[in-house]
């Protein structure tokens, strides 16, 4: 059984306490998207301004959420400022990639490291999130930030 | 007449442990727990029993049909019905609400007509609505939360003035408020409106009487009430249901069918299609059976001095950290706890507590339009029931020191 220091890794609640890139942009330039956990009610507003070159100049943070929620989208805002999307979306996919439950690794998600995704992509503060996998409700918390910023930047993408 | 100490005996769930601790579960007001007696009912009625209803000519099908006809009877004299064809059976409280708007409200619901709800509804209560309103084109108005997650019904004439149905709930699944539905009852009838009770979190803690109520409908769900899941309860006055056309069609609900139509079968049945739930309504006279050797005046009365101890306790020891939603007078509410602890988020909470073997419930509970009132995004709840004691809110107050650690913000 994971015990809750799995859970609650110093970083994330670093990151919890005092997030990274919280506020809002002005739309436009920048893209805004939502993000909503129905089951418990978080809100994640994520906002991104991307240059003609495909850089992410800004990124902010609005809503609100428990630490897990509140802690990766600080995570995930740092990771991406100043990366371009396309970079942005490699280290999405090698994050969701992390979250996803292989029913066998359940028990020891720690000793596999078969993802070879994963290992392709530094992951560096965001690898403190991977104790969450062991917490199966807690995923949706993890990845609504990153669900929302695939939103923003699909946005962009339409406008551009 | 106090409850018999040893009532977590009869319930099997609540003998296991979780890591080696006790597992203490405080989420009644989610789903109860069963007792042995409701579990052996549903079993026997599978291994003695089991035969479809209303058709058999055999011994087998007429014990059936008894054991469901019994059940409703049963049900009737528990909320005191004036007679068992006034409970129609449904799958929860959701379905009755539904059944409830799509019959009755979908023959008597217009563009000039205005449904009244309060901000303290569950979802159950809300969305059918919405559903019909957007529909029919009728207006919804609301009756807001005040302090101490009472009503104000200062203004309440003002918005029953035209109204055609008041839906409401007799006790809040996130404040424990417990509201005065016979005056509300009587507000509406003055104004020449119908009333509707959400008694889901009622029925299962306070002796029911929909007729002292002066309720024209009332809908409750039975694993709230050591029941088994999948059964729930509509009761109406009988003329009301007499004049409600039917809500799914199918075996059962009939009388007569011809290529050219049909014809529909009386009451309840008419509003009952198909093979109906059987086993669960033995399960549900089981548990109506459980509570009425215990006493529901007993059952109460735990449960608001646990609920006072609990208030006491959480107070005491997290003075300046706890915000417990709703009344603070215990008589006035039910044993239904929300509270913000500090900053932490409930989902947190929640967690922590998980790792101590206490199940609360997290979130919005249902009830988006009344988180927005408090003012919060979403909250704990920890609630209370007969098989509770003050060793289940102690280690509730020992457990939330670990949150306070972990998130001292």
């Amino acid at each position: 059984m994971p015990g809750l220091e799995d859970l609650y890794r110093e970083i994330i609640l670093d990151h919890y306490r005092s997030p990274r890139n919280r506020g809002e942009l002005v739309v436009p330039p920048a893209a805004r998207a939502e993000g909503f956990n129905p089951l418990c009610g978080d809100e994640i507003v994520v906002y991104i301004d991307v240059d003609d070159e495909g850089t992410i100049r800004d990124i902010a943070i609005g809503g609100q959420g428990c630490s897990i929620s509140q802690s990766s989208a600080s995570m995930m805002s740092a990771a991406v400022k100043g990366h371009t999307v396309e970079e942005a979306r490699q280290l999405i996919s090698a994050f969701k990639s992390m979250m996803s439950i292989h029913e066998n690794d359940l028990d020891d998600v720690d000793d596999h490291e078969d993802h070879t995704e994963i290992e392709t992509v530094e992951l560096g503060d965001l690898d403190a999130l991977r104790g969450v996998v062991k917490f199966p409700v807690r995923i949706k918390c993890a990845t609504l930030s990153w669900n929302t910023l695939i939103q923003a930047l699909d946005e962009v993408a339409a406008t551009s | 007449m106090n409850l018999p100490s040893k009532i977590i005996e009869d319930f099997p769930v609540l003998r296991q442990t979780v890591d080696g601790k006790r597992l203490v579960y405080l989420d009644s007001a989610n789903t109860s727990q069963k007792p042995q007696c409701v579990i052996d009912a549903m079993t026997n009625y599978y291994e003695t029993i089991n035969a479809n209803v209303h058709r058999g000519s055999y011994r087998l099908a007429v014990q059936a049909t008894d054991a469901l006809e019994g059940a409703r009877a049963k049900v009737a004299q528990f909320i005191n019905a004036g007679s068992a064809a006034e409970v129609v059976f449904t799958k929860n409280a959701t379905e009755a609400m539904n059944l409830l708007a799509r019959t009755w409200g979908h023959a008597n619901l217009g563009e000039s007509d205005v449904v009244v709800l309060s901000e303290m509804e569950h979802h159950a209560n809300i969305v059918p609505w919405h559903m019909l309103a957007a529909e029919k084109g009728f207006e919804l108005r609301w009756i807001p939360v005040g302090p101490e997650g009472r009503l104000q019904l200062d203004s309440l004439d003002r918005l029953l003035d035209g109204a055609t149905l008041l839906s409401v709930t007799a006790m809040s699944n996130v404040l424990g408020t417990i509201n005065p539905i016979p005056e509300l009852a009587d507000a509406a009838h003055r104004h020449g409106a119908l009333i509707s009770v959400d008694a889901s979190q009622y029925v299962p803690h306070v002796a029911t009487d929909v007729q002292a109520m002066g309720a024209d409908f009332l809908v409750f769900t039975g694993h709230k009430l050591l029941g088994p899941t999948g059964i729930g309860v509509l009761w109406g006055r009988p003329e009301l249901l007499e004049a409600m056309p039917p809500f799914l069609g199918g075996g059962e609900m009939i009388l007569n069918v011809t290529k050219e139509g049909f014809t529909t079968a009386d009451v309840p049945w008419k509003f009952e299609a198909g093979t109906p739930m059987v086993a669960e309504a033995v399960g549900l006279a089981a548990a109506v059976d459980y509570l009425n050797v215990l006493g529901m005046d007993e059952i109460r009365a735990h449960e608001t001095k646990l609920t006072a101890y609990a208030m006491r306790c959480l107070k005491s020891r997290y003075a300046d950290t706890i915000t417990i939603h709703g009344p603070s007078e215990p008589a006035e509410r039910g044993g239904v706890l929300s509270f913000e602890f500090g900053d932490v988020h409930p989902h947190d909470v929640a967690q922590v507590l998980d790792e101590a073997g206490i199940c609360v419930r997290a979130g919005h509970h249902c009830a988006k339009p009344l988180m927005r009132v408090l003012g919060v995004p979403a909250s704990s709840r920890a609630s209370l029931y007969l098989y509770n004691n003050e060793s289940d809110v102690d280690a509730l107050a020992d457990a939330l020191e670990r949150a306070d650690e972990i998130f001292s913000l």
